[in-house]
């Protein structure tokens, strides 16, 4: 319980007339949390409610073992919050805004002004952060609500939708920031995202959530290790008894005609063992597809469950 | 390390006290109020009346100067709770166009933006944040009003004497009651206006209209039904009622002061309620 970052205890959401969260139960303990789910699975609901927005109609979480409806002040000290929509004042220049933001999680207006320059550097705005944010693009608007999240150093950071509307280079940068913060280890990271690429490289634990409720957990370093890698290669020459060799080491094979062979190799086998047979035999690989479960297959199995966990 | 340099780090140094946080706020509006022209010369003007008074009050009490020199106006010339009535009255009408220029930038930024949720995400509750803003108004508002009245009340004390001072402590009390009740109404419905009014113009525009459109609504309620409780849809003369009470004076407006009363407090009550339905985090839709 107490290295649980967050714990679920039977939380229960009710938004005017509609249950929105249904009994969440779990305990979620990694550094970087990624929250996947379709659109209206309660991901938003679920941040708000960890952010007191919502009041839990039953059941309650917990932050670093303090309780969300008790503690949600001294919570909300710990916590940065990137929201998913467009949050700032337009005519406030970036560095006054983070630093408002600073002095609002309760740093001295100094320590704020201070950090407010360091973190729009970290970011990447440095060279901008004396431009009001009206002005901004949507990139450079991600950056200033990362900037404003991490400025007080909180110990976890909720990233609702961070890449979105960014291009691949403005994207490629947020992740490589979000990589970044994961491995100071000085702050655990909850990313809610609808693209299932940027969780995949971003974090170590996924909470799947369909409809309200929790339908996959998994740990995805795990998950990884526990797949099943699946390798296609096309050969040209004579490919008898190659099938045999590599059965022999584990792998299930099916020839799929023309020189091409089908296989799941075991996770101690190393593909490096199919070009040192294919050498012996003097067999020419002409290509060599490999895969992993990814976590798309992960969604996508998590999805077609009916009943949570 | 140059900033520049420094990678990420946490912080672990001191935090300010909680109950001093909603003051971050005002301080924040200040710095951009502060590059207004136009304000600045509004709060210059402002101090125009309080000096008039000083002027009288040292006049009033240095009769003797200006028979010397062959004016003989000890009859016109006079301190009395009426010289603090329209002090209140005058101050007051530059603190409704302070407010008008002021309050529509109060709130609106914040919510044109979505910028709540991060105000509410830290450990900052609606509250405070309301209590912020209306300090921004409340600090602004009070040194053209029950602040300069006092320094006019002190000059007079200073210059009448003992006896004055102890028989008219009263008057700076009803000074400094009288003139916070205007400035927190004053301040309640432009942060209403501008939390309902997201367009800083027609927030202004409106601000004005529920003076002046209430003003007028009022008069011809009045004078079509012959009555006096049309003044309670005009604000200006609800407060004036109210001066004149908290001042011992009748009242020229012909309302009855505990109408005044409940007037005055049904319009904070609803602007207030206002104001809770749409400062939060979110908005549920249904």
């Amino acid at each position: 319980m107490a290295d649980a970052v967050i714990n679920l205890d039977g939380l229960t959401v009710r938004l005017g007339k509609r249950e929105i969260l249904h009994g969440l139960k779990g305990e979620l303990t990694g550094r970087t949390i990624g929250l996947l789910g379709p659109n209206g699975a309660g991901k938003s609901t679920l941040i708000q409610t960890l952010l007191g927005f919502c009041p839990p109609t039953s059941g309650t979480a917990s932050i670093f073992g303090e309780d969300i409806r008790s503690q949600a002040r001294k919570l909300r000290g710990v916590i940065g919050y990137m929201p998913e929509n467009d949050s700032f004042i337009a005519d406030m220049t970036a560095v006054g805004f983070v630093k408002l933001m600073g002095e609002l999680s309760g740093l001295p207006a100094e320590a704020a002004l201070e950090r407010a320059h360091e973190v729009l550097f970290y970011v990447g705005l440095g060279e901008a952060r004396y431009r009001p944010l009206g002005t901004y693009s949507l990139g450079m608007k991600q950056l200033a609500k990362l900037a404003q999240a991490i400025v007080h150093g909180p110990r976890l950071v909720i990233l609702d939708e961070p890449t979105n509307g960014l291009d691949p280079p403005a994207r490629a940068r947020m992740i490589k920031l979000i990589k970044e913060m994961r491995d100071t280890g000085k702050m655990h990271l909850v990313v809610c995202s609808h693209l299932l690429r940027d969780v995949e490289e971003t974090c170590e634990e996924v909470l799947i959530l369909k409809a309200g409720r929790i339908v996959h957990y998994s740990n995805l370093e795990e998950e990884r290790k526990a797949n099943q890698r699946f390798v296609e290669i096309e050969m040209l020459g004579n490919e008898a008894g190659f099938a045999e060799a590599l059965a022999q080491r584990g792998c299930e094979c099916t020839p799929a005609g023309q020189g091409r062979l089908k296989m799941v190799v075991p996770p101690e086998f190393e593909l490096r063992e199919i070009y040192v047979l294919a050498a012996e035999r003097d067999l020419q690989l002409r290509r060599l597809n490999y895969r992993r479960d990814t976590l798309e297959d992960i969604f996508l199995k998590a999805m077609a469950t009916d009943g949570s966990l | 390390m140059a900033v520049y340099k420094r990678t990420y780090t946490g912080y672990d140094g001191p935090l300010t006290p909680e109950w001093s946080r909603f003051l971050i706020l005002p301080r924040a509006n200040y710095r951009q109020l502060g590059q207004s022209k136009l304000l600045t010369i509004l709060r210059m003007a402002a101090m125009f009346y309080p000096l008039g008074c000083i002027v009288w009050v040292y006049l009033a009490n240095n009769l003797s100067v200006l028979s010397t020199v062959g004016f003989d106006v000890g009859q016109y010339i006079k301190v009395d709770t009426s010289l603090f009535l329209y002090f209140c009255w005058v101050q007051g009408a530059f603190a409704y166009i302070m407010t008008a220029l002021v309050g529509p930038s109060l709130v609106s930024p914040d919510l044109v933006n979505n910028a709540l949720p991060l105000y509410f995400a830290r450990p900052f509750s609606r509250t405070e944040y309301v209590l912020g803003k209306l300090s921004v108004l409340g600090i602004l508002l009070s040194t053209i009003t029950w602040i300069p009245g006092l320094v006019v009340w002190i000059i007079q004390a200073s210059l009448g004497g003992w006896d004055w001072t102890v028989a008219n402590l009263w008057v700076a009390g009803s000074l400094f009651l009288g003139m916070t009740l205007w400035v927190l109404l004053l301040s309640l419905i432009a942060l209403a206006v501008s939390a309902w009014v997201k367009w800083r113009i027609a927030a202004g525009a409106l601000l004005l209209g529920i003076f002046v459109a209430g003003a007028g609504f009022g008069t011809a309620i009045n004078q079509i039904v012959r009555t006096d409780y049309g003044s309670l849809v005009n604000l200006p003369e609800v407060m004036f009622t109210l001066w004149s009470q908290l001042f011992g004076l009748e009242s020229t407006t012909g309302l009855p002061a505990e109408y005044a009363w409940a007037t005055y407090v049904t319009v904070c009550a609803g602007c207030l309620w206002l104001l809770w339905r749409k400062v939060r985090a979110f908005e549920v839709v249904k």
